[in-house]
């Protein structure tokens, strides 16, 4: 019973309207466009902030709308979790050595 | 124990005698049984495993003397590379999760299989297809690669050897890598039999359980790396090239973040193997289960978060040094926590020397000397004295042979009756043991001295003052492979004529010993139920306390 109202509800909340995916494409785009146009600013140390901002926004996007994370359980949401913290824990320790030099 | 005690299975072949959809070769690799899939691993491993054995056979016989003794630079370059990508990627680690995780994981839990039975059986087609293509980029015209298993860049980007076809296997093997470390992520979470919660696991399964996240989490970093250096190869983008503006300390940075985590993938499943082997053979509960789970946890957390380590002298930010030594240092800690806590199981223990145990007593040793010239490389002023000498061949040779290969001895000894239903002979088996540890100690341990005088790894030739440490350890290189071949003869024999294996040999405690020998194709008629810890040894520790 549990088991045919969790399929049921991944059925029908799996249905987004095609609008929504070319929006967000667009934004996609509007969002490279603007990584690029930033490249050729001088920034500092400003500039891999920057970038890592607008990408970690573009993988919101992508992992929330066209992977459907935003309905899936919770479980699979931790799991993104974690690999996303690893990575800002990777990024972090890495910056020990560049922000430094 | 008797005769009549001698398990029905034995008798019944197990899950050999199963009739599936398949026969003869086909039933072995489109099975997605977990047992056969790790026989087929640990064939197609043996493979690669006495391959690189050659490999550094031959390199140990060319540095018998100085300038050239029986092969050209180039040949030379070319064997390290092998060795090191075979013994690597296709031996050290799928070495102990894929072989003895897949077999031994469902039986550990009592779960029938895996909870992935086919994505199991890809990673093996993924495995073996890597495997072949490293093999098959040493026949491509141009050559086998010559950049060592590290790949490094700039060398690799513009050397004219088949680079990339080593890269792609590399980056297969991850994959098989990934999909293993899931399947056991999600096994241990959803298969446990009632009444194990976590801390009714065997440590071998905590162990598995620490060592599939970190294949999960930090071996999709190798894969992006590897295609990024393809990328470079083929279109010239400058990433990592200093020549079109890239960055080749970024390379080794991202190189690292997968590979010393990866070494914490093949140490860390001999440290439960360990865990498993010690309290059965002194016949004691162990001591400090917590602590040896949780301290495998916090290997693999503290273990991911060192690798800039490899990396001391490329011209890294001071800060960068300090962090990273220091975390290097704090790794040592749950580290040295298992040793202690093996030590204290063994006190006042009834111990049983018996051939696992020998392996294991080895493995401690050595895998100490493996962890303390790792904390004296840790330390920033001595690793710039060593950096790239035969210290740090020595060190990681220690930690990958002495430990995750010992222990891996330790494991086909220990689980070999319940694997294969045959006893192997034990005087043989003592005898291969004195042998490998005498010839790998003789081996690796003048590589100490060499790197501290100097000597430089992976050169072809080098000055004669150090021609007496070279040749005492291609003697030892012949005792090994002697000690190896005894040992992979004994097996072979046991396999043929070997005497039934009892259900549970060696008294042990866990599950896998409650199913007959070789286990069926279902492993348990009924799920077990838990009701005690892994180690319940009270009828053997009371015992003192009787007779006093």
């Amino acid at each position: 019973m549990h088991d045919d109202a969790t399929a049921q509800q991944s059925q029908t909340t799996h249905t987004v309207p095609y609008s929504q995916y070319v929006l967000i494409w667009f934004g996609l785009l509007a969002l490279t466009a603007l990584t690029v146009s930033l490249a050729g600013i001088e920034l500092g140390r400003w500039v891999i902030i920057t970038a890592l901002t607008i990408a970690s926004i573009k993988s919101l996007l992508v992992l929330n709308i066209f992977m459907h994370l935003r309905f899936e359980d919770r479980v699979f949401r931790m799991f993104a979790l974690v690999a996303f913290v690893t990575l800002v824990i990777f990024l972090v320790l890495t910056f020990f050595d560049y922000a430094f030099h | 124990m008797t005769q009549a005690t001698v398990s029905a299975g034995a008798r019944s072949r197990g899950f050999y005698g199963e009739k599936g959809k398949y026969s003869g070769i086909r039933g072995w690799i489109f099975s997605t049984d977990h047992k056969r899939i790790g026989l087929l691993y640990l064939v197609s491993m043996a493979g690669f495993f006495l391959l690189a054995v050659t490999f550094g056979v031959l390199m140990r016989l060319e540095m018998l003397s100085p300038g050239k003794t029986i092969m050209e630079p180039q040949t030379y370059n070319t064997l390290f590379t092998l060795h090191g990508i075979m013994m690597i990627f296709l031996f050290i680690i799928p070495g102990l999760p894929a072989v003895f995780g897949n077999f031994l994981l469902p039986l550990l839990i009592g779960a029938r299989d895996v909870f992935f039975p086919r994505l199991n059986l890809l990673s093996w087609w993924l495995f073996i297809t890597g495997g072949l293509l490293a093999l098959v980029s040493v026949f491509l015209p141009g050559g086998a690669a010559d950049t060592g298993w590290t790949f490094y860049v700039p060398y690799s980007i513009r050397t004219n050897t088949n680079v990339l076809p080593a890269l792609f296997a590399a980056f297969i093997l991850g994959f098989s890598s990934i999909l293993t470390g899931l399947n056991f992520i999600t096994t241990i979470h959803r298969m446990r039999a009632p009444g194990m919660g976590w801390f009714r696991m065997p440590l071998f399964v905590w162990s598995l359980y620490a060592t599939a996240w970190i294949q999960v989490l930090a071996t999709p970093i190798i894969g992006i790396t590897l295609l990024l250096v393809a990328l470079e190869r083929w279109f010239g983008v400058g990433i990592f090239d200093p020549a079109l503006g890239g960055d080749p300390v970024l390379y080794q940075h991202l190189f690292w973040i997968y590979s010393h985590p990866a070494v914490y993938i093949m140490i860390l499943p001999g440290l439960g193997v360990a865990s498993e082997i010690l309290p059965v053979f002194a016949r004691r509960t162990i001591f400090g289960y917590k602590f040896i789970a949780f301290s495998s946890v916090a290997i693999a957390g503290l273990g991911s978060l060192v690798w800039a380590h490899h990396m001391f002298t490329v011209g890294m930010s001071y800060t960068g040094m300090f962090v990273f030594s220091l975390l290097t240092f704090l790794v040592s800690i749950p580290s040295a926590i298992k040793i202690f806590n093996w030590i204290a199981t063994l006190y006042k223990g009834s111990i049983v020397l018996d051939v696992p145990l020998l392996f294991i007593l080895s493995f401690i040793v050595q895998f100490s000397i493996g962890g303390f010239t790792g904390l004296m490389l840790g330390a920033l002023a001595v690793n710039i004295h060593v950096q790239d000498t035969y210290f740090v061949v020595g060190h990681f040779h220690y930690v990958m042979f002495g430990g995750t290969g010992f222990a891996l001895f330790a494991a086909i000894h220990y689980w070999f009756p319940k694997m294969f239903g045959k006893m192997y002979r034990k005087g043989p088996a003592v005898l291969s043991w004195i042998l490998a540890t005498l010839g790998f100690n003789t081996l690796y341990m003048p590589f100490f001295f060499l790197g501290y005088m100097g000597m430089p790894r992976r050169y072809y030739d080098y000055l004669p003052e150090y021609q007496s440490f070279h040749v005492i350890a291609t003697v030892g290189s012949w005792i090994l492979v002697l000690g190896i071949i005894i040992m992979i003869v004994n097996l072979l024999y046991a396999l043929k004529k070997g005497a039934p294996a009892l259900a549970n040999p060696w008294g042990g405690k866990t599950l896998e010993w409650t199913v007959p020998s070789p286990p069926p194709t279902e492993n348990f008629a009924t799920i077990p139920v838990v009701t005690t810890g892994p180690y319940d040894f009270s009828e053997y520790e009371q015992r003192p306390a009787e007779h006093s």
